[in-house]
C-alpha cells in the first residue's frame, strides 16, 4: 500500500516537474489517494476531509518539487502530519507515590475493558505498584467471574460483591484499597452504549464518587465510522483522560484512533496486542501513522527481533552476512531464533505490504519445521558448501527429512537468492540492512 | 423506539445533506449529488469500494432507465442496496438431528450472547437445545455460557478451562445424539483472523465434528460487530476460506452504527445475514429483512427537495 502510494505520487510529481510549478490541482490529485488510504483504514469521513484539507495547504507550501524524489517527499509531509496529530497532547502517566491512585476503564460492550484492567494492573505492578482490581460490572453475564479468574492467575486481589450496586462496590472497594494500603485501584465497568441514558448516568455517578486520576476510554482498533460519536459522548459524560486501543494484534489498520483523537483530543496511551495479560504496549504515534497509511509496523518488528535475538549470535551472523560466508547451518540457527519470536503469522503481519494481504492460511508454520528437517538431514559439509549438493545428495536428503526433491530444490534456490540479497545489502547501511535481512528470511 | 426507527433517526442528518445536495442539483445529477450520496454510504461503513461500485451502478440505472427526479434516483439506489443484501435465506427446517450450529468470530463481537439468544428462540419454538462450551480459553467464558444455558433451560456440555476445544465439541456431539437433542450450538473462543494457530484450531474443531457426523456443522455463523469497519471484510474472507461460513450475525445494531458493513459483506461473499442483535437481553435477536433495513438506512428524502 505504502509503496503503491509512493509510486503513484512519484509519477504524478515527475509529470508536474516538467511544468516546473505545483498547483492546487496537482496536490488535489495526489490527495485523492491519501483520502482513499485513510478511508480504507476506517478514519472517519469528516476527519479525512479535514485532514486532507490541512495537509494540502501544508504540501503546497512545502518544497516538494525540488526534491529528487517528490513522491517520497509528499508522503513524508502526509506521514509527518499524521504522526504529529497522533502524538497530539502526548504525556506520560504519573501516579502519586504517597496515596492511592485510581483508574477507571469505560467503553462499549466487548471493547476489551476487563482484559485491559488486568493488563494495566500487571503493567503497573511491574513498576512497583500494589494494584487492586475492583469489579464494578454487575451487568454482563459472568463479568465478575472473568475478572476473578484474571486476578487469580496474576495473583492480584479482586474486590467484588455480587449483592451490591456498581456505585456501592466502587465506594467500598476504594475504602478497602485505602485501608489495606494499595497504591493503585483499577476499576472495571460494564460495557454500555453511549445512547443508553440510564447506563451513562450510572457511569457518571461512579466517576463522580471515585474521582479517578485516570479515566481511560477503551476502544476496539477494528471500529468503523461511528467511533467518533461514541468517543464524543463518553468524553462529554465522564471527561476522559486517555484512550486505550485494543486488539491491535489483528490486521486492522486502526484508523479509528485518528478519528477519536481528532474529536476528543485526549492522548492515546496504550495499545492492546493480545488476549493475555502481558499484551499491553505503550502507544507510539509514528507506528500508528505508518499503520494507518498501510506502511506496516516495521519498527515493532525490528524491536521484537532485537528482544528475542541473541545479541552475540546476531553480531556473529552479521559478520558472516558481510563476508558472505553465511551457510545453511547459520540459516538453520536463524530459523530457530525466529521460531522463538512467536507465531510466524504475527511477525509477518508487521511487515509492510504483507500484513493486510496475508491471510493466516497463507503462512505455513509447518514450512519452518520442514526446512529445519531438511537442513538437519544434511552433512556438515553440505551445510557449509551447498554447492556440492548434487542430485544424489538431494534424493538422500529428501528421504531423510520426509520431503520431496522439489522441496530441496526450492530451499536451495531460496537460499541462493537470499545470499545474493545479502551481498547487495552489505552495500546499504546497517540498520536498513537489518530490516531487509529480516524480510529476506521469510521467503516461504 | 424500535431498532429500525433508531437507525432512521441516526441517519437523519445525512438525509438532510443529501436533500440539500439534491435541491442544488436542479433536476440534473451533478457531482455534488453523487458526492453527497457517497458521504452517506461511507459514513454507514459500507466502505469506499462498495460505495463507489454502488454509485457507478446507480449512474447507469439513471442513464439506462431515463430517471429524471431525485426521488426516483433515491428509490433506485435503495433497490440496488436491497438487492445486494438479499441473498437466499437459509432453511429454518432441520430434519437431521442434531442440527449443529458452530458460532465463530473475532474477540468480543457477541458470540456467546448470540448463542444465548438463539437458545432462547429455539427453546420457545419447542426444540430441545444443547450448548457446548468450546471456548475454553477466555477467562469466565464457560461460566458465561453456563448461565445462558440455565436461563434458557438448555442442556450444557463443558470441560475444565484450558481443555482442548475440539474435545469439547466431540463430547457435545456424542451427548446431543445420546439425548435426542434437536439443536446443538457450539460456542468458540474469539480469535483474530490473522492468527494462524487459532484458525488451525478452528479447522480441527470442524474436522472433529465432521468425523462424528458428516453433514455437520449444518450452519457456521460468523458474528460481526456492527461497529466494525472495513476489517470485517478480512474477517469474513479468512473465516470463510478456512471453515466455510453459511451466515452472518450482525450484533450491536442497537447502537448508532449503521452496520453498513453488512452490505459489503453480502455483496462480496454472497452469504446471507442470518440474524441481527439489537441488545443484550435474550429477546434481542431479530431476523434480518433487507428491504426494511435499507429503508431505515436511507429513509425517505425530506419533503423540501
Ligand atoms: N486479540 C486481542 N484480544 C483482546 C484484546 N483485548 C481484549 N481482547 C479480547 O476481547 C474480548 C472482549 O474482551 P473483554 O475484556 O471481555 O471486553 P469488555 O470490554 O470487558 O467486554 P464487556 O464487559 O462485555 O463490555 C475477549 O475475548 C478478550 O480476550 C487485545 O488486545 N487483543
Ligand atoms: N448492545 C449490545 N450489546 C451486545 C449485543 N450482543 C452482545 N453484546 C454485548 O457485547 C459484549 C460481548 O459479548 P459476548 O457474547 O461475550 O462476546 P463474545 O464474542 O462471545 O466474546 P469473546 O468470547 O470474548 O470473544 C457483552 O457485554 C454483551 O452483552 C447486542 O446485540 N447489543
Ligand atoms: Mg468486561
Ligand atoms: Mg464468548
Amino acid at each position: 500500500m505504502f509503496e503503491e502510494l509512493t509510486n503513484r505520487f512519484e509519477s504524478i510529481f515527475k509529470k508536474i516537474r516538467g511544468q516546473g510549478k505545483i498547483s492546487e490541482e496537482n496536490i488535489a490529485e495526489a490527495m485523492r489517494d491519501v483520502k482513499r488510504a485513510l478511508l480504507e483504514a476506517d478514519v472517519n469521513y469528516k476527519v479525512v476531509k479535514k485532514f486532507t484539507a490541512d495537509v494540502s495547504a501544508k504540501a503546497l507550501g512545502a518544497d516538494i518539487l525540488s526534491s529528487i524524489t517528490p513522491g517520497q517527499q509528499f508522503v513524508k509531509v502526509v506521514y509527518d502530519e499524521l504522526a504529529a496529530l497522533m502524538g497530539g497532547n502526548a504525556r506520560a502517566i504519573r501516579f502519586h507515590t504517597n496515596r492511592l491512585n485510581i483508574v477507571v476503564l469505560a467503553g462499549l460492550q466487548g471493547s476489551g475493558k476487563t482484559t485491559t484492567c488486568a493488563k494495566l494492573a500487571l503493567h503497573f505492578r511491574k513498576q512497583g505498584h500494589r494494584p487492586l482490581l475492583i469489579a464494578c460490572d454487575t451487568h454482563r453475564v459472568a463479568a465478575i467471574d472473568q475478572l476473578d479468574t484474571l486476578g487469580k492467575s496474576l495473583e492480584i486481589p479482586v474486590f467484588s460483591d455480587r449483592a451490591k450496586s456498581p456505585l456501592e462496590i466502587c465506594r467500598e472497594g476504594l475504602a478497602f484499597a485505602q485501608r489495606e494500603g494499595f497504591s493503585l485501584a483499577v476499576i472495571d465497568t460494564a460495557g454500555r452504549l453511549h445512547i443508553d441514558a440510564d447506563m451513562m448516568a450510572e457511569l457518571k455517578a461512579l466517576c463522580a464518587a471515585a474521582k479517578p486520576d485516570e479515566t481511560f476510554f477503551v476502544a476496539d482498533a477494528m471500529a468503523g465510522q461511528d467511533a467518533v460519536n461514541v468517543a464524543k459522548e463518553f468524553h462529554k459524560e465522564i471527561k476522559l483522560s486517555g484512550v486505550i486501543l485494543t486488539k491491535m494484534d489483528g490486521d486492522s489498520r486502526g484508523g479509528a484512533a485518528l478519528s477519536i483523537l481528532d474529536v476528543i483530543g485526549v492522548p492515546l496511551q496504550f495499545i492492546g496486542v493480545g488476549e493475555k495479560p502481558d499484551g499491553l504496549e505503550l502507544f507510539y504515534p509514528e507506528r500508528m501513522a505508518s499503520r494507518i497509511l498501510g506502511m506496516g509496523d516495521i519498527v515493532s518488528l525490528v524491536e521484537k527481533a532485537q528482544e528475542n535475538f541473541d545479541l552475540e549470535e546476531s553480531k556473529k551472523l552479521e559478520k558472516k552476512f558481510r563476508k558472505s560466508t553465511f551457510s545453511l547451518q547459520d540459516f538453520l540457527e536463524q530459523l530457530r531464533q525466529i521460531k522463538k519470536m512467536g507465531p510466524l503469522s504475527d511477525l509477518l503481519a508487521m511487515i509492510p505490504g504483507v500484513g493486510s494481504q496475508l491471510s493466516g492460511a497463507d503462512v505455513d508454520e509447518k514450512a519452518l519445521s520442514r526446512i529445519e528437517a531438511m537442513i538437519c538431514s544434511m552433512t556438515a559439509e553440505e551445510r557449509d558448501r551447498p554447492g556440492i549438493i548434487d542430485g544424489n545428495r538431494r534424493r538422500r536428503i529428501s528421504l531423510g527429512s520426509g520431503t520431496t526433491v522439489q522441496d530441496i530444490n526450492k530451499l536451495l534456490k531460496q537460499f541462493d537468492s537470499m545470499k545474493s540479497m545479502m551481498k547487495r545489502m552489505n552495500k546499504i547501511g546497517s540498520r536498513r540492512g537489518q530490516n531487509a535481512a529480516l524480510k529476506s528470511m521469510f521467503p516461504y | 423506539m424500535n431498532i429500525l426507527d433508531r437507525l432512521k433517526d441516526g441517519l437523519k442528518k445525512t438525509r438532510t445533506q443529501i436533500a440539500s445536495a439534491l435541491s442544488g442539483a436542479s433536476g440534473s445529477f451533478d457531482d455534488r449529488f453523487y458526492d453527497a450520496l457517497e458521504d452517506a454510504l461511507i459514513l454507514a461503513d459500507i466502505g469506499l469500494e462498495t460505495s463507489t461500485d454502488l454509485i457507478a451502478r446507480l449512474k447507469s440505472e439513471i442513464a439506462g432507465r431515463g430517471i429524471t427526479t431525485p426521488a426516483a434516483a433515491y428509490a433506485a439506489l435503495k433497490t440496488l442496496l436491497a438487492g445486494d443484501l438479499a441473498v437466499t435465506k437459509l432453511p429454518d427446517e432441520f430434519p437431521p438431528k442434531p442440527w449443529v450450529i458452530l458460532v465463530v468470530g473475532v474477540n468480543g463481537v457477541g458470540k456467546t450472547t448470540t448463542i444465548g439468544k438463539l437458545a432462547g428462540e429455539f427453546g420457545a419454538a419447542g426444540k430441545k437445545v444443547m450448548l457446548g462450551a468450546a471456548d475454553t480459553f477466555r477467562a469466565g467464558a464457560v461460566e458465561q455460557l453456563k448461565i445462558w444455558a440455565q436461563r434458557t433451560k438448555a442442556d450444557f456440555v463443558f470441560q475444565q478451562d484450558g481443555a482442548d476445544p475440539a474435545s469439547v465439541a466431540f463430547d457435545a456431539m456424542e451427548a446431543s445424539k445420546a439425548r435426542g437433542i434437536d439443536v446443538l450450538i457450539l460456542d468458540t473462543a474469539g480469535r483474530l483472523q490473522n492468527k494462524t494457530n487459532l484458525m488451525n484450531e478452528l479447522s480441527k474443531i470442524v474436522r472433529v465434528i465432521k468425523r462424528n457426523l458428516p453433514q455437520a456443522p449444518n450452519e457456521v455463523l460468523l458474528v460481526v460487530d456492527a461497529t466494525t469497519g472495513q476489517n470485517a471484510l478480512n474477517q469474513a474472507r479468512v473465516f470463510n476460506e478456512i471453515i466455510g461460513v453459511t451466515g452472518f450475525v450482525i450484533t450491536k445494531l442497537d447502537g448508532t452504527s449503521k452496520g453498513g458493513i453488512a452490505v459489503a459483506l453480502s455483496k462480496n461473499f454472497g452469504i446471507p445475514v442470518r440474524k441481527i442483535g439489537v441488545g443484550e437481553g435474550v429477546d434481542d435477536l431479530q431476523n434480518f429483512d433487507p428491504v426494511s433495513y435499507v429503508d431505515a438506512l436511507l429513509g425517505d428524502l425530506p419533503d423540501r427537495v
